[in-house]
């Protein structure tokens, strides 16, 4: 095994563990902490798809992440008031199913990245990251005046969704089903990076105008990793609404998408395991450092300082040596 | 005569009042080197865009194995057997120097929409690949990162990739550009033995390079075909040595 190997085999062990002595210790906070690692390193891990595989610099993810916490949002908040959305025409039904929930968050976040993919790749750099940007404040002040799902204030959600077999209401099953599908997304994410669209979508990030040369479509395979990217993120926005039984417009914030984007380039850019070091270490800051200081972003801001300077490859890449990452 | 492979008419471009293709007529016939010389600024390198599809042309036609392919975009040309090889090497240089191979082999392939199976299992794309580089003499780096290997190196697997797309036609961009004494004879004797595999249209400032290769030599000043014949012929061109060649060639 390689000592990268080591490293991420390191971070799942404690990912277990660590949820396991608290579950055992009747330490429930920390089990929540824990889920909100992983539910950021599950939007992370979507985004490295695209940031990392591609090179798309978005710094509009929150749009997916929000599409999936108001996907969550809505469709409970329907069952809650036992109220059909669309009561005249369509008549659809809330629902406090987890599974479909993820599905329409999922179908949802897929769609919205097609679009915003099919407009924003036509521009690369810097104005990529700004029009990406531009989708995300839509959004947000889109909801913020959607008085029909409480605007600017949120929805609240009482009862968390369900999942069948399991009560989700229990810290530990909720944390085991957020873990499964982190593992879910890492080994899509590691499929797809040894596949032979990795192959052309990863050449397609360093030399365009190679894979245009040998016949292939590179812009598309960039749009289908955005697609699978913002869906993956979308799931996240999903779990992400169900671990706080509340969504508001903050999701869609471009603070969010900042986050988004910190925790990959903390744990390092197109390693695979990088966004879950990146949120793991994000989660444990803010609350050591949040404890200590509520201007804790300081030290976070010194610690990300830090590694852009001299650790490139973030976190992984500083632990397993070995540049392997990339701008 | 056998019928071209690839036959440019009245290709025309200008930028503005500048006129960078002038009614340009060339062809490639199956088995030759046609090298296109001429001095800096001449057009070579906006006439190579206009032939692989990066630069749209004003008007003229360019046909590959007959099919008019003048409005087609570039991997359209690339599928039907256009292989380019860049004057500064386009490769992943953060990939191994058989992923840059295979993903020309899986441009010739087609078949890149398949995201759970592994692509270094993929037998046809790895025997495409792996024939190429040992065609180029890579295929004991194979397994090297690209960014390790040297400047010559990079120009072999240029050409390997190329390779891989089981080529109509050629058309390299200076692919002796930065090579030594040595390495340029190594890339001469390659050429030599690829025109049997498809025609190549040489674009090429290294004039023993274009002379030893070449079956027939166009000389582009100004955007224009001054001349067009056999070495000998253009050796001897009173205007070709005025434009260009000076007086030692």
């Amino acid at each position: 095994m390689t000592r990268e190997g080591y490293v991420n085999s390191a971070l799942v062990a404690a990912l277990i563990g660590v949820p396991l002595w608290a579950h055992v210790a009747g330490e429930p906070f920390t089990i929540t902490l824990a889920t909100r690692a992983v539910i950021f390193a599950l939007a992370a891990v979507g985004l490295n798809l695209a940031l990392g595989l591609g090179g798309l610099v978005s710094l509009g993810h929150a749009v997916f992440f929000g599409i999936g916490g108001y996907a969550m949002g809505i469709l409970a908040y329907h069952a809650q008031i036992y109220s059909p959305m669309f009561p005249d025409t369509l008549a659809i039904e809330g629902t406090k199913s987890m599974p479909v929930i993820w599905l329409v968050a999922i179908l949802c976040s897929a769609l919205a990245a097609f679009v915003i993919g099919l407009l924003s790749l036509r521009t690369t750099g810097v104005y990529f990251i700004m029009i990406t940007l531009a989708f995300g404040q839509m959004f947000y002040y889109f909801t913020i005046s959607w008085s029909a799902y409480g605007g600017e204030d949120g929805l609240s959600i009482y009862i968390r969704n369900s999942f069948p077999g399991l009560n989700t209401l229990v810290p530990i099953q909720f944390y085991a089903l957020c873990f499964a599908l982190l593992g879910g997304a890492l080994w899509l994410s590691a499929r797809i990076a040894r596949s032979p669209f990795g192959l052309m979508l990863n050449a397609s990030r360093q030399v365009p105008h190679r894979v245009e040369t040998v016949g292939l479509n590179g812009q598309r395979a960039k749009l289908l990793a955005f697609v699978i990217s913002g869906a993956i993120t979308g799931l996240a926005g999903a779990l992400f609404a169900d671990l706080n039984r509340f969504v508001s417009p903050t999701m869609f914030s471009w603070h969010m998408s900042g986050e988004i984007m910190i925790f990959v380039i903390l744990g390092g850019v197109a390693r695979l395991f990088g966004p879950v070091a990146g949120a793991v270490l994000f989660v444990a800051m803010e609350h050591v450092l949040g404890d200590l200081s509520d201007y804790w972003h300081i030290y976070l801001g010194a610690v990300l300082l830090g590694i852009v300077l001299f650790a490139r490859g973030g976190v992984i890449g500083l632990l397993a040596g070995q540049a392997k990452g990339h701008d | 005569m056998t019928e071209p492979v690839l036959d440019i008419r009245g290709l025309t471009k200008h930028f503005g009042a500048l006129v960078v293709s002038d009614e340009i007529d060339l062809s490639l016939r199956p088995g030759e080197i046609h090298a296109v010389i001429g001095p800096n600024g001449a057009g070579k390198s906006t006439l190579i865009a206009q032939i692989c599809g990066t630069l749209a042309p004003d008007a003229g036609v360019i046909r590959l194995n007959g099919q008019d392919v003048t409005r087609l975009p570039t991997r359209a040309r690339a599928r039907m057997g256009l292989a380019r090889t860049f004057q500064i090497s386009a490769l992943a240089m953060e990939d191994t120097v058989l992923q840059n191979a295979m993903l020309g082999a899986l441009g010739a392939a087609g078949n890149p929409w398949r995201l759970f199976s592994r692509a270094i299992s993929d037998k046809a794309l790895r025997a495409s690949a792996e024939a190429a580089l040992d065609r180029v003499g890579l295929l004991d780096k194979a397994a090297m990162r690209t960014s390790d290997l040297s400047h010559g190196e990079r120009r072999q697997l240029e050409v390997a990739v190329a390779l891989t797309l089981k080529p109509a036609a050629f058309v390299m961009d200076e692919p002796m550009a930065g090579l030594g004494a040595e390495g340029g004879q190594r890339m001469t004797a390659l050429l030599d033995q690829l025109r049997h595999e498809a025609p190549i249209l040489l674009v090429e400032h290294d004039m023993d390079a274009v002379f030893a290769l070449a079956d027939r030599i166009s000389v582009l000043v100004y955007g224009r075909i001054i001349a067009s014949g056999p070495p000998d012929a253009i050796r001897t061109d009173a205007a070709v040595r005025d434009a260009y060649l000076g007086e030692d060639a």
